[in-house]
């Protein structure tokens, strides 16, 4: 019996010591880098706007799927030999989700898809493009389409330095099938949001599906944020996005969007299954015919051209009343160069490439269907005359003159799609809950998130 | 597997040996020459040990470097909040307290005890049928091709296993049209879409994949138990049940353990179906730790957190287990 008990002690007695021991080296060795910012490598090289002649190679890490960066890759091979490149690919998922390893990592590569920047920029892992900025003199290109690129050192987006260009800036609108919509005796596509609603409804009475929608993986919220923006005062919605300090996305013009959506949702606009559909789901149905609308952007032109010829027409949400200004998602393809980079002048020489040269520009166009960006005073890339491409490069230069852009809210930070935007709106849209609800749940996502920070 | 069945018998038998014989007081007679006989072989057998040790070396230095010392760092993790790259702010039991605090969290560990009835009940009860019903047809043609058919979804992958089954249920899949084929079209739904039915549907693509490993071994167990047995109870008059009580289902408590032990960790750390079928919607009705823990840690970047859910799945995970294991040692004896 003593024997048990002494052994019981001296167990006790290990598991405290192990416990102890844990706990000190726990507390004494925290993970990660304890320093500030390491000093990126690109502020250590000297800024040269000439293209090196030595032979070099760039890397580039992109998304499957993704086509414009390996012909731009090839035409600047073309034009200058000496700079090859290697492109590694990885899906859109996995590309996000492992982008600030891979930029922390010793060989990073030079140029990575990023669709937000996050920690990255306070961690020092990107090069900071400033000193491109005025040595290219990008500060003829539109400001607020790099806007949402710049990042402050208080991590909040919109102001500050720049640290991503877009291989091509995107703009998102309403397709609209005009087969169906002769069948129904619509005429012309929707100047305000009450016609619009109008439409739908008539759309719904002769059981037609007034909007193809789907939820699964949240492409929902191009009508959830559609409704939004024609409310929603602009630069309080983009301050939210760009995670200003104070900002909410509990807005009285935020609700009013959303209980919005909620109705149509109860008038039965969206489809029962919405929440099984997928992306590309959702975009085959609307190419098969299967409803009057869809929210979408440029990047389907060329699909839904293919698919449904001269029936389809691509337009900006309209505003709630005539004559207002048009407001749209839009956003940068963007691109980040990693701050470790020993060919930060070099990558940052390709990227003015992709805005400045005629070629590239017109890569960008076939290829993404986006608007190439750049100086608006450069000419346009050559499209096919009344094809939904010309109409999606117009209407990204009406955003541009309207100034209407803001980003997508899927952007404001890394996890509040997949945690809170896109479960709360399958809530919403099969009518589970409210709009307010809906506002309120996804701000206290946020301010969870933003105030882990 | 191999590990969580040796861990437990290796740590309960070892030490009580030896203070058996440490103590040696008198009731414990026989030990004692055994001990001056080791005492005489002292010297080859610390020998032999050390050799064992060396052979050993490779083995215990993957396990070190591959189990235990990340199984360390996550620990470390969990008491910081960290986003993986930059500074780490050191935090005490924030995190964990925010496991057992957030809604959403808690609804994702009921989600995977819900999961635990799909693929542990479900497979291990349709195994036991299928595995007796085998049993009782004539070994030939028909007999393998139906254990070849019943063990096919297991070499499915479970992510092609999700994808594939998120067809089959969708509005226009094959399940609502089965369903119309008997007039009960009236009940056809989007079934991964609907709140009521999109988590018993997850479970249900756990139970096709499981319940071919169940039957399987479950057989294999069946052939090991002793045919006199069943001779026996035959004898005395025993019917289909009682045989099946008395000999088939106390022969195969081994396999069933094992079973339980392998499907209920699929169940509560179920990852892949899930990501591929529904991705925890809609809303979070089918939100299981795993994906959390995922979404936590490389979504939003929040490494601590993701590393306190991980620990704590992991004892949530050895909670379940180890009475399983006991429950199998408990009827050897």
């Amino acid at each position: 019996m003593a024997s048990t008990t002494g052994r019981r002690r001296r167990q006790r007695a290990a598991v405290a010591s192990i416990a102890a021991t844990t706990g000190i080296v726990l507390a004494a060795c925290a993970p990660g880098g304890n320093s500030a910012a390491p000093e990126p490598a690109g502020d250590a090289t000297e800024v040269s706007t000439e293209l090196t002649s030595e032979e070099i190679t760039l890397t580039i890490a992109d998304e499957t799927g993704f086509p414009a960066t390996d012909e731009l890759a090839e035409e600047f091979t073309r034009q200058h030999p000496n700079v090859t490149f290697r492109i590694n690919r990885d899906t859109f998922q996995n590309l996000t989700a492992n982008a600030p390893r891979l930029l922390a990592s010793d060989t990073p590569p030079d140029l990575i898809r990023l669709p937000t920047m996050g920690d990255t920029v306070r961690d020092g892992l990107l090069a900071n493009l400033d000193p491109y900025h005025e040595a290219y003199g990008w500060d003829a290109w539109s400001d607020s389409q790099l806007a949402p690129l710049r990042m402050s050192e208080e991590n909040v987006r919109g102001s500050g330095s720049l640290y991503q260009l877009g291989l091509g800036y995107s703009v998102t609108g309403i397709y609209m099938n005009l087969g169906i919509a002769e069948e129904l005796g619509i005429e012309a596509p929707p100047s305000t949001l009450a016609e619009l609603e109008e439409q739908m409804a008539l759309a719904a009475e002769n059981d037609v599906l007034p909007i193809v929608a789907g939820d699964k993986d949240g492409v929902v919220n191009f009508v959830v944020q559609a409704a939004m923006n024609q409310f929603a005062d602009q630069d309080e919605f983009m301050a939210w996005m760009f995670n200003e300090p104070g900002a909410t996305y509990n807005t009285p013009g935020n609700v009013e969007g959303a209980e919005l959506i909620r109705a149509w949702a109860d008038a039965g606009y969206f489809s029962d299954d919405i929440n099984s559909v997928d992306y590309f789901e959702f975009v085959s149905r609307f190419s098969e015919g299967g409803g009057l609308f869809t929210f979408n952007g440029n990047w389907e032109a060329a699909t839904y051209q293919e698919a449904l010829g001269e029936d389809v027409t691509f337009f900006l949400v309209p505003p709630v009343n005539e004559g207002d200004g048009h407001v749209a998602m839009g956003a940068a393809n963007s691109f980040s160069v990693a701050a470790k980079s020993p060919h930060v002048n070099e990558v940052a020489y390709f990227l003015n490439w992709i805005h400045t040269d005629p070629t590239a520009r017109q890569i960008v166009v076939d290829v993404t269907g986006a608007s190439p960006g750049g100086d608006p005073a450069l000419p346009m890339p050559e499209v096919e005359p009344g094809s939904l491409i010309e109409s999606a490069l117009e209407m990204a230069a009406r955003i541009g003159e309207e100034d209407g852009q803001v980003d997508f809210m899927a952007n404001t930070t890394a996890g509040i799609y997949a945690g809170s935007i896109i479960p709360e709106s399958q809530l919403l849209v099969t009518g589970r809950i409210t709009g307010q609800e809906f506002v309120e749940r996804v701000q206290e996502f946020y301010e969870g998130e933003v105030g882990t920070r | 597997m191999s590990r969580h069945e040796t861990l437990p018998t290796r740590r309960g038998g070892a030490p009580r040996r030896v203070g058996r014989t440490a103590g040696g007081s008198g009731v414990t007679g026989p030990p004692r020459p055994r001990i001056a006989r080791r005492a005489g072989a002292k010297a080859p057998a610390r020998r032999a040990a050390a050799r064992g040790w060396f052979l050993l070396l490779p083995a215990l230095g993957m396990y070190i470097g591959f189990v235990v010392w990340p199984l360390f760092m996550g620990v470390q993790y969990s008491f910081y909040d960290w986003n993986g790259v930059g500074p780490a702010t050191w935090v005490g039991l924030d995190n964990y307290v925010k496991v057992f605090s957030d809604p959403y969290l808690l609804g994702s560990i009921r989600n995977a005890f819900v999961l635990i009835a799909f693929f542990t009940v479900i497979p291990i009860t349709a195994g036991l049928m299928l595995a007796t019903l085998i049993r009782s047809l004539r070994p030939g043609p028909f007999s393998r091709a139906s254990q070849t058919i019943l063990f096919l979804p297991q070499i499915i992958p479970l992510a092609a296993a999700g994808i594939a089954w998120s067809w089959m249920y969708a509005q226009t899949g094959a399940v609502n049209e089965i369903l119309g084929w008997f007039g009960l079209g009236w009940f056809a739904r989007p079934w991964l879409a609907d709140y009521g039915t999109a988590l018993p549907a997850v479970g249900l693509i756990g139970s096709w994949v499981l319940t071919g490993l169940c039957t399987v071994l479950l057989l294999t167990g069946i052939g090991k138990i002793d045919g006199s047995l069943y001779e026996a109870v035959r004898l005395d008059g025993a019917g289909w049940w009682r045989e099946f009580f008395t000999i088939t289902l106390p022969g195969l408590r081994q396999e069933i353990a094992v079973l339980m032990t392998l499907s209920v960790i699929a169940a509560l750390s179920s990852f892949d179906i899930i990501y591929t079928s529904t991705q925890g919607g809609p809303g979070r009705a089918t939100l299981v730790p795993a994906l959390s823990i995922y979404r936590i840690g490389f979504t939003q970047s929040d490494v601590g957190l993701a590393s306190a859910f991980g620990i704590v799945l992991m004892i949530m995970v050895l909670l379940c287990v180890l009475p399983i294991q006991r429950l199998s040692k408990a009827g050897d004896r």
